[in-house]
C-alpha cells in the first residue's frame, strides 16, 4: 500500500510538473537575463495569415539573438483574442484587423502600431472551372469558403462584398476558423472559389489561381501589432516588435507579399 | 491510491461544473432558440439519427460476419473496422476527401455520373459521422452475437426453422438489447462529431454546420450562445449515459 501511494504522489507530481511546464511559454529567465543580451522564450499570438512571415521573421530575430527563442501561436485573430482574454500566454499580439487589437485594450501596454497592410484577393482552383471574374460571380458559382464572420478575413470579405453590391447566399457558403482553412476548402476540399489575402494566394502557388478584385471594391487588411503587458520578459517582447517593425521585418513582409502601412 | 482516485475524479467533475456555472441563464432560451441555434440543432438532429440507421442497416450484418462467420483475415477486417475508433476525426475528415472529393476518381464520378456531390452537403455530414460512429455500434453487436447462447438458434434450426427464420425471430431478438445499447452509443458519438464533418462537410450554415461546430464558431462571438449548446450536448451524453445505465453503471 505505501508503495502504491508513494507511486500515486510521484504521478500527480509529474502531471502538475507537466501542467505548469505547459502555462509557461511567456515566461523568461530572470536571472540570466542582464543589459545588452537578450535571454529567454517568448511567445508570439499571430494572425493566421502571417504564418510565412512571421516564420521567417522570427529565424531572423533568433540569429541576431541567439540566446532567444520565439514560440508562435498562429490562429484567426479573433480565435487569438479570446484565447488571450482567457490568459493565454502571449508576450506579443500581431492582429490582422484593428477591431479584435482592439479587444485587447486593457492588455497591451502603449499604442499597437500598424506594421503591415494586405488585399484581398479571390481565388479558385488552378484552371478556374466555373470562370470567376469577380465577385459578383461567387454568387452563384457552388460553394464558396470565406471565413467565419467573426474572424478579420470574413469580415474584411463582407465589406467587400457590400461595396460590390453583392449578396451571397450564406447556404452556399463554408466558413473557416482561419484564413488558413478557407483557403484549405480550395486546396485540398471542393470549395469553387474562397476571399483570402494575396499573401495566402502567393503562398498556395500553382494550387489555386487568383483573380484580383478592383481596386475600388478592395479592402486592405491593416495589421497592428502590440506588447502585451501581462508579458513576463517587456524587453524581449518589445525587442520583436522593433524587430518587425525594422528593415528586417520590414523586408520580410515584403517578400510574402504584405504592402507597407499608409 | 485515494489521492490519485480524488484527483482523477475531480478531474473528471470540475470542467463539468466549469460549464454549468459559466452558463448564463438569463440569456438561455433565447440563446437556444436562435433561428442559427435551431438550424445547428436541427441539422445535427437529422445527421446524427441518420448516421445511426445507417449504422444498423450495415452495421448489423458486419457484427455478423465478423462475430460468427469463419473467413480469413478477420481480425484483419475487424482491425480496419475499429481503426476509426481510435483514429483522430480529422484524419478521416481528410480520408473522406482523399477518397470522395470532387478531384478523386469516386467523387468525381459520382458527380459526372450522377450528379451527386457528397463534399459540402449534409449528406457528407451523415458520411463522416457514420465513418466515425459505426465501429461504435459494431463492436457492441458484434460482441453480443459472439456471447449469445448458440443453443437456442441450434434448437429452431432442429426443429426445420430456416437459416433467416432463425436470424428474425431468434437472433435477432437475443441481441435486441445491444442493438439499440450499440445504436444509442453511435448516435451520440455521431452527435458529437466535429473534426471529420468540418474537414469532409465543411462548416455551412444550416446545410452542414452541426452542434459541435456551431460551438466552435460561437465561442468567439458570442460565448453564450456557445455555452448554452455545449449544455445541450451535455444534457444529451447524460441521457445516454441513464439510458445505458444497465449496461455500464451496474456494479460487477
Amino acid at each position: 500500500m505505501t508503495r502504491l501511494r508513494l507511486h500515486a504522489v510521484v504521478l500527480f507530481v509529474v502531471i502538475v510538473a507537466a501542467l505548469a511546464g505547459c502555462g509557461s511559454g511567456s515566461s523568461s529567465d530572470e536571472s540570466s537575463a542582464y543589459s545588452g543580451t537578450l535571454e529567454g522564450s517568448l511567445s508570439v499570438s499571430a494572425a493566421a495569415s502571417l504564418r510565412d512571415a512571421f516564420d521567417a521573421i522570427g529565424d531572423g530575430f533568433t540569429a541576431a539573438n541567439p540566446g532567444v527563442e520565439v514560440v508562435f501561436n498562429f490562429d484567426s485573430s479573433s480565435n487569438l483574442a479570446t484565447q488571450i482574454l482567457e490568459g493565454a500566454p502571449a508576450g506579443v499580439f500581431a492582429s490582422a484587423d484593428e477591431a479584435n487589437m482592439a479587444r485587447l485594450a486593457g492588455e497591451v501596454d502603449g499604442d499597437p502600431v500598424i506594421f503591415a497592410r494586405n488585399e484581398l484577393v479571390i481565388v479558385t482552383r488552378p484552371d478556374n472551372p466555373a470562370g470567376i471574374s469577380g465577385l459578383v460571380d461567387l454568387a452563384d458559382a457552388g460553394i464558396i469558403s470565406l471565413c467565419g464572420e467573426e474572424v478579420p478575413c470574413g469580415r474584411y470579405a463582407a465589406e467587400a462584398f457590400v461595396l460590390a453590391g453583392v449578396t451571397i447566399d450564406e447556404s452556399k457558403v463554408t466558413r473557416g476558423q482561419n484564413v488558413t482553412a478557407t483557403l484549405t476548402a480550395v486546396t485540398e476540399g471542393d470549395a469553387v472559389a474562397a476571399v483570402v489575402y494575396a499573401t495566402d494566394a502567393i503562398a498556395a502557388g500553382d494550387a489555386v489561381e487568383w483573380v484580383d478584385i478592383p481596386t475600388e471594391h478592395d479592402v486592405l487588411a491593416s495589421y497592428p501589432i502590440g506588447v502585451l503587458a501581462g508579458a513576463g520578459d517587456s524587453e524581449l517582447a518589445r525587442a520583436f516588435v522593433d524587430f518587425v517593425l525594422g528593415p528586417d521585418g520590414h523586408a520580410v513582409l515584403g517578400e510574402h507579399g504584405f504592402l507597407p502601412p499608409a | 491510491m485515494a489521492l490519485a482516485t480524488a484527483v482523477a475524479l475531480a478531474f473528471f467533475v470540475v470542467p463539468l461544473i466549469g460549464i454549468v456555472e459559466r452558463a448564463n441563464w438569463s440569456t438561455i432560451w433565447s440563446d437556444l432558440s436562435s433561428e442559427e441555434a435551431r438550424s445547428a440543432l436541427r441539422l445535427s438532429l437529422l445527421c446524427s439519427v441518420a448516421a445511426a440507421g445507417i449504422s444498423i442497416v450495415l452495421g448489423t450484418p458486419l457484427a455478423w460476419v465478423l462475430a460468427r462467420a469463419s473467413i480469413p483475415g478477420r481480425s484483419l477486417m475487424r482491425g480496419v473496422v475499429l481503426l476509426p475508433m481510435v483514429l483522430p476525426p480529422v484524419v478521416g475528415g481528410v480520408a473522406l476527401l482523399s477518397a470522395f472529393s470532387l478531384r478523386s476518381p469516386i467523387g468525381g464520378w459520382l458527380d459526372d455520373a450522377l450528379g451527386i456531390q457528397l463534399t459540402y452537403s449534409p449528406v457528407g455530414s451523415v458520411l463522416a459521422e457514420t465513418f466515425v460512429a459505426m465501429p461504435f455500434y459494431v463492436i457492441t453487436v458484434e460482441a453480443a452475437f459472439r456471447t449469445m447462447d448458440r443453443r437456442y438458434e441450434e434448437t429452431a434450426a432442429g426443429l426445420g426453422a430456416s437459416r433467416a427464420t432463425v436470424f428474425r425471430r431468434v437472433t435477432l431478438p437475443l441481441v435486441l438489447p445491444s442493438v439499440v445499447g450499440g445504436a444509442v452509443l453511435a448516435w451520440a458519438r455521431a452527435l458529437g462529431e466535429f473534426g471529420a464533418t468540418i474537414t469532409f462537410a465543411g462548416n455551412i450554415e444550416g446545410r452542414t454546420r452541426t452542434l459541435p461546430l456551431a460551438v466552435y464558431l460561437e465561442l468567439e462571438s458570442n460565448r453564450d450562445a456557445a455555452v448554452a449548446l455545449s449544455l445541450v450536448l451535455l444534457v444529451v451524453s447524460l441521457a445516454v449515459m441513464v439510458s445505458l445505465r444497465d449496461r455500464w453503471l451496474a456494479q460487477p
